[in-house]
């Protein structure tokens, strides 16, 4: 595992906005890292970063062992990016646009027109760009970016305006992608969706990075309850079960079922206070927190956890 | 260098697709052959050649058409792709941005190229076919006043991008470009016959005349071709002005190259020092 890509104390300004404010994280060889954060957040100026379209005000990018702004660009040929709301020239073909940009990588047209397939852009290929739907043209913009083989994938927004079923298909190029030992980094908003796939998690706020780490630390560091959901077969008709702590929080969700909020510390005491009551608890359904309560948590705390 | 082919080609093909190619040879043929046969009326079989006659109406036409159409098309090139979203994408490949820029200017001046050779040529096949017999020297007018007019088209191409790539806007672009194009073309001249005249010969020098010339492209151009060869300016009515005027053939030339690349290295920094 080595750095693919090295961000040190990055800051951006444009004018008086400060964009990015002091950021530093490595990514590695094969990690599926996903950048989270609201509009505005610091997201789309970290990636043009990466490419060195923008240079950082202070600190600073390394990508592949190079700086992406110096102008040497055999960096840039093994790297595939997928801008958020990627445009293409309307007068070409699908086909065209591709060879396009095969050339200027120099890799072979004809290994990246078999890319239109793996994207399933298929017949459309020999359509004009601008009869492409929403969905089309991202498949496209998806199929520009593996060009080559890439050793480092940045993708902003990839799946917005995709059908679940393309959805699908993505994430499948994108994992065996990192499988092989590319770095990729996507930018999202379908927290959900990324929740199974991404190997880490980065949450921005506002320019700065306020959380960083797998979904499991992440689970940690936040500290936000497990819901354990019991079905109890001698529920009380009101109220909480005997043998629940009186703090607890709790919710009775039906005449059998009943919801406990658990603190991580908690979770196993309270299990064992559930099934050693003789009560007859029937099943039981651990909801650790989900993304979007992370990302929520971790907005409201806005300060670094470290 | 790859690099730089493989956009002058995209953009060769881009203009075919959206008919410019198609538009701006049709334009100009059709202009180039109502001409021929109108300005071959007056003159009839005597005398005058009618090929030198051409020349004059043709360079004449250039001068306002060509850099017209060379700043439609350039006046887009940076400022467009911008805001339609494609430079962020192509700027992420292996590709410097000068690449980028000279890779357009070649695609677009071959487009150019191509649209007034076939065009002009045009001219001249009709003029072969309605029994007109050329000289050499008749020949080599034409053949610089093609020339000129490319290199002509050269000038606005560079100054089109220019415009392109310190503006904000499209809407900003069109408007400087079209404000360029009647002050270089119409005001610049009427500006500097008012000169002349209220001057009277008293301070104005053929010096100052000469140079004030050159700092007009369009000028520069109507003088290499009214007056460099001997029995075109017979018929341009501008046998005086080449008389006196101090500017050889290679100094009209050295203007018009420096008129295309001032603008284009312009056009280079502007665009490598602008965030996306």
């Amino acid at each position: 595992m080595s750095a693919t890509v090295h961000v040190a104390d990055v800051v951006k300004h444009y004018g008086q906005v400060e964009a990015v404010k002091g950021v530093s994280f490595d990514l590695a060889d094969g990690e599926m890292v996903a950048l989270i954060g609201h509009n505005g957040a610091g997201k789309t100026t970290l990636m043009k970063m990466m490419l060195g379209l923008i240079r950082p005000t202070r600190g600073a990018v390394a990508v592949l062992g190079g700086n992406p702004a110096a102008g040497e660009f055999s960096a840039r040929r093994q790297l595939g990016y997928l801008p958020e709301n990627v445009a293409f020239d309307a007068a070409l073909t699908g086909r065209e646009t591709q060879a396009f940009y095969a050339r200027l990588k120099r890799e072979p047209v004809n290994d990246a027109l078999a890319l239109l397939d793996v994207v399933g852009l298929g017949e459309a290929a020999r359509r004009r760009v601008n009869t492409y739907s929403k969905g089309m043209r991202q498949r496209l913009g998806l199929a520009q970016a593996l060009i080559g083989r890439p050793r480092v994938l940045l993708l902003d927004e990839p799946t917005t305006g995709l059908d679940p079923e393309l959805r699908q298909t993505f994430y499948e190029v994108i994992q065996r992608l990192a499988a092989e030992g590319t770095t990729v980094l996507l930018s999202s908003h379908a927290l959900t969706e990324l929740e199974e796939r991404a190997g880490r998690v980065i949450i921005m706020n506002r320019g700065l990075k306020v959380a960083d780490g797998t979904l499991d630390e992440l689970r940690r560091l936040a500290r936000l309850p497990t819901r354990i959901r019991l079905k109890v077969a001698e529920l009380p008709p009101s109220g909480p079960p005997a043998w629940l702590p009186a703090a607890a929080t709790y919710r009775r969700i039906n005449g059998h079922i009943v919801e406990i909020d658990a603190a991580p510390d908690d979770k196993i005491d309270l299990l064992h206070r559930a099934t050693a009551d003789g009560s007859a608890v029937q099943d039981l359904e651990l909801i650790p927190p989900n993304l979007d309560e992370l990302y929520a948590h971790f907005l409201r705390h806005a300060e670094p956890p470290q | 260098m790859t690099g730089l082919i493989t956009i002058a080609a995209k953009e060769i093909q881009q203009a075919i697709r959206n008919r410019w190619v198609l538009a701006a040879t049709l334009l100009l043929a059709g202009l180039a052959l109502s001409l021929t046969f109108l300005g071959s009326a007056p003159t009839g079989t005597v005398g005058a050649r009618a090929l030198d006659v051409v020349i004059v109406s043709l360079s004449s036409l250039t001068i306002f058409l060509i850099p017209l159409i060379a700043l439609l098309i350039a006046h887009d090139a940076i400022v467009g792709d911008m805001e339609r979203g494609t430079m962020l994408l192509l700027l992420s490949y292996p590709i410097a941005r000068w690449q980028v820029l000279l890779g357009k200017f070649l695609g677009h001046l071959a487009v150019l190229a191509f649209a007034t050779c076939l065009g002009y040529g045009a001219a001249a096949v009709a003029l072969l076919i309605g029994g007109s017999s050329f000289d050499a020297e008749g020949l080599a007018a034409f053949a610089a006043m093609i020339g000129s007019s490319v290199l002509l088209g050269a000038v606005f191409v560079a100054i089109g991008y220019l415009v392109s790539a310190v503006v904000r806007d499209r809407g900003t672009a069109a408007g400087l470009c079209i404000g360029l194009w009647l002050a270089l073309v119409l005001i610049y001249d009427m500006a500097l016959l008012g000169l002349l005249v209220l001057d009277q010969g008293r301070n104005i020098s053929g010096g100052v005349l000469s140079a004030l010339l050159l700092l007009n492209p369009a000028d520069a151009y109507r003088l290499l071709n009214l007056t460099g060869f001997a029995n075109v300016s017979l018929f341009s009515g501008m046998a005086g002005l080449a008389a006196s005027s101090t500017l050889s053939v290679r100094a009209l030339l050295a203007a018009l190259v420096l008129w295309t690349l001032i603008p284009l290295a312009g056009a280079t920094l502007a665009f490598s020092r602008r965030e996306l």
